[in-house]
């Protein structure tokens, strides 16, 4: 095996670890804090299948922004959907073509859909851009890291458009790599410079995902203003260090 | 009427372009050492200056609210800078100030978040947007989360449900425990603790005043209805804003609160120690205050002995009481279980209606077209009936049931999307009258366009601070402060009480079935 090779592998497994272990951490952070008091913004749920039927329009839906404003709406709707396509179709890299789910994965359908998501892609983080830049009120908010966030999402979307179209990689071989991976069966990584640079890109997006503002995708079902039911009247909402005040008796 | 420049205000609303500092003059005055001490907060030495180790202070306090209050905890890491709340505030909206807009508001705590408590901020602030906590930044936060009026426009439509309110309630609790209170809220909160009400309106005072109000409703309508204050065994502690006792058109409402239960047979009382909805506590983030006066509720009901507990008109008094009095105040097992505790007087009233035990005769609205203004803790922080939404429908079928002349404003300005009056989350004080005016705008602008295009006379609203806000400020855009009523005060010009008025027959009821 190639030192590039060995690079690579030991890049994946620590920023695999990075993204998993960082995720957890996050979300136990939250769970551990508590939410003292009811939030919930109204007109909300009084049901938990209402919380998750609003859950729902805003995860796949993003009902809030579509109401606040319809550009970025457009632009990031193009842009999310895009990368779950893309998601899709990465996963044929992954998974054995002896597994069940399979044939689920390499079909006409994802495979094309997640083709042509690259190019949507492209266009809904343009237009994000563009929006950035152009529209001074966003510029006011937007630190360095807002636009390297979208330049490196475009740097992954490009390099691996241009697999497609420019420069092929040796499938075979990347899917050997990969599969190496998850049975600690390590085997070379073909050493094309854009494939390396989508790697790394995407690598290197798995280890900043839970520091920076990505963990919108997780902390989203954190908020108590969207996760709260709308029964305060009916049901008694006391926390931990709610509970531990009212050791001054005047609650009885 | 002192001098400010008033925004203009336009057909279809316009989004400013931003500009840098507009506001950045703007701070309400800091409260000194009494009222500082008076809250158990502490003062800094010389005023004007911090307390030693403010930094320190400030720092630890950050990462006790941080594993205290998920929302802070979360809205701090989440926000992915998408611009979509930043035109939604009506402080951004009337005054250009980019530090107005939602997220911005938020940045200035995210920023030293960030700095202090984060990866990426402890090792790369430039990147991130990440700035050191100095003297400087306090001083921008005592004034720009002093420009929200905690409304939660921004959270309806932030993809997270990120809610500015959140931020700005954390981050003036902290202030004030290094010696920047604010004056006006901490002024206020010690009166209530110690007299009763916001007003330091002691029970001698009080009795006076509703005694005054029996005579003259007498003298009106030649029905003795009655406003009684701490009633023992009375079924219905009624829990009003004190500015219902005095202030106009405030004074109007609670004699259509006195008139609904006269009609309705039930037995009700003020408490004097209880003498206020209001609860300060919400706005300067601070959950002990809030919690004890809360709990002043729960001694009132107990001492008198009540079955029901309803609260008068008031925005944010509703929102404390329907989502928090539970919480801070509870359990309520010693009330009748088969009414909604606490319940709105709109809910009361509205049940009245729908069983139609009020005699009403909507012609005596005639003189008005009215339209409704949501206040946000009503829209976006609670709900007056049993469905989601019905904050919305029940105070306009009220109305309706009252008046035969009503129109909505625009629907972008309505419902949760409703503008915020201007003076809500303790900004109605005199040092904030600039912002106030500017932060009016929105309101101004709907009700400009919808008395233009449908002959709207006059707005109605169910909270104390909004009616304030807007006898204030109606005058500034060209309109009059009598424009804007209470809802029960169209209740009480319609209501006909049993032997009221017997000479005065109607002569117009006709076109009652119109609404
Ligand atoms: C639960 C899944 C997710 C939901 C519901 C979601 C939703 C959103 C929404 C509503 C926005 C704001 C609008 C915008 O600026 O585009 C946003 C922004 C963004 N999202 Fe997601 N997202 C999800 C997952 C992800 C993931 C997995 C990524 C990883 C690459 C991602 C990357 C981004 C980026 C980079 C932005 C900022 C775009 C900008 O700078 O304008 N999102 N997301
Ligand atoms: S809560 Fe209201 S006042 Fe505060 S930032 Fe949001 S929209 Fe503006
Ligand atoms: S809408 Fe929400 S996520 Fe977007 S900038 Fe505003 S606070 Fe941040």
């Amino acid at each position: 095996m190639n030192t590039l090779s060995i690079l690579y592998i030991f890049l994946f497994y620590v920023a695999m670890i990075a993204l998993v272990a960082g995720i957890i951490n996050k979300l136990l952070q939250y769970k551990r804090v508590p939410a003292p008091l009811k939030i919930a913004v109204t007109p909300a749920p009084l049901t938990k299948p209402g919380v998750v039927y609003r859950f729902f329009t805003e995860v796949v839906l993003f009902n809030s922004l579509f109401r606040a404003t319809k550009w970025t709406w457009i632009f990031s709707f193009l842009f999310h959907a895009s990368l779950l396509l893309a998601f899709f179709r990465h996963l044929r890299y992954v998974i054995s073509p002896d597994s069940f789910i399979w044939p689920l994965v390499n079909n006409l359908v994802v495979q094309s859909f997640g083709h042509y998501a690259g190019f949507t892609m492209l266009i809904g983080l343009l237009g994000l851009l563009a929006r950035r830049i152009f529209v001074d009120r966003v510029r006011y908010i937007s630190s360095p890291s807002d636009y390297l966030m979208l330049l490196l999402i475009l740097g992954i979307a490009g390099s691996g458009l241009s697999i497609v179209y420019v420069s092929h990689t040796d499938i075979v071989q990347l899917k050997a790599f990969i599969m190496g991976l998850f049975y600690f069966d390590w085997q070379n990584l073909p050493s094309d410079t854009l494939l390396l640079a989508h790697v790394t890109m995407v690598l290197f997006l798995a280890l900043i995902f839970p520091v920076s503002k990505l963990l919108h995708a997780p902390g989203l079902f954190m908020a108590p203003t969207r996760y709260q039911l709308d029964n305060p009247r009916e049901k008694r909402h006391l926390s931990e260090w709610g509970a531990e005040l009212e050791k001054d008796g005047r609650n009885s | 009427m002192a001098d400010y420049e008033v925004p203009e205000t336009h057909e279809f609303p316009i989004i400013p372009s931003i500009m840098e500092g507009a506001m950045a003059h703007s701070s309400p005055f800091v409260a000194g050492e009494e009222f500082q001490s008076d809250m158990g907060f502490p003062s800094p030495e010389e005023p004007g200056q911090l307390i030693d180790g403010w930094h320190e202070k400030f720092l630890e306090l950050m990462k006790d609210k941080l594993s205290k209050y998920r929302s802070l905890q979360v809205f701090m890491d989440i926000c992915v800078k998408c611009g979509a709340c930043t035109d939604k505030c009506h402080y951004f909206i009337g005054t250009a100030d980019p530090k107005n807009m939602p997220v911005a508001r938020q940045d200035l705590l995210r920023k030293v978040y960030r700095r202090y408590f984060t990866f990426a901020g402890k090792y790369f602030p430039k990147l991130v947007g990440a700035v050191d906590l100095t003297e400087d930044v306090i001083h921008q936060m005592y004034s720009y989360y002093h420009q929200c009026s905690e409304c939660r426009r921004c959270a309806v439509f932030c993809p997270f449900g990120i809610d500015t309110a959140e931020v700005t309630m954390a981050a003036r609790d902290m202030l004030a425990q290094i010696g920047m209170g604010q004056k006006y809220s901490n002024q206020i909160i010690p009166k209530v603790h110690k007299i009763g009400n916001n007003l330091g309106l002691p029970e001698p005072a009080l009795a006076d005043t509703l005694e005054g109000l029996e005579e003259e409703v007498e003298d009106d309508i030649g029905v003795k209805v009655r406003f009684p204050l701490d009633e023992k065994g009375a079924e219905i502690l009624m829990v009003t804003p004190s500015a219902d006792f005095f202030a106009e058109p405030h004074i109007d409402g609670l004699i259509g609160y006195g008139k609904v239960f006269h009609a309705a047979g039930v037995t009700w009382t003020l408490s004097s120690k209880a003498s206020e909805a209001a609860n300060f506590g919400l706005f300067i983030g601070n959950y002990e205050h809030m919690r004890q006066i809360s709990l002043r509720i729960r001694d009132a009901a107990k001492e008198l002995g009540v079955k029901r507990i309803i609260f008068g008109e008031c925005g944010h008094a509703w929102r404390v009481a329907y989502n928090h009095l539970n919480t801070l105040a509870g359990p309520w097992d010693f009330l009748d279980q088969n009414y909604p505790i606490p319940q709105h007087i709109l809910e009361f009233t509205k049940d009245c209606l729908d069983r139609g035990i009020l005699n009403i005769d909507k012609s005596e609205n005639d003189h008005m077209t009215l339209t409704f203004h949501d206040s946000c803790n009503i829209a976006r922080a609670s709900r007056i009936g049993d469905t989601p939404g019905s904050q919305f429908t029940t105070p306009r079928e009220v109305i309706q049931a009252v008046c035969n002349n009503y129109h909505d404003m625009s629907q972008d300005t309505i419902f949760d999307q409703t503008f915020c009056c201007g003076g809500g989350g303790g900004l109605l004080t005199d040092d904030l009258m600039e912002l106030r005016i500017k932060g009016a705008l929105p309101r101004m602008e709907a009700l400009k366009n919808v008395s233009k295009d449908h002959g709207v006379t006059h707005m109605a609203a169910i909270c104390a601070i909004c009616k304030s806000q807007f006898t204030k400020v109606l005058p500034y855009y060209g309109m009059t402060m009598d424009q804007i009523v209470s809802v029960h005060q169209l209740v009480s010009n319609a209501i006909i009480l049993e032997g009221q008025g017997e000479e005065a027959e109607d002569s117009d009821d006709t076109d009652d079935e119109a609404a």
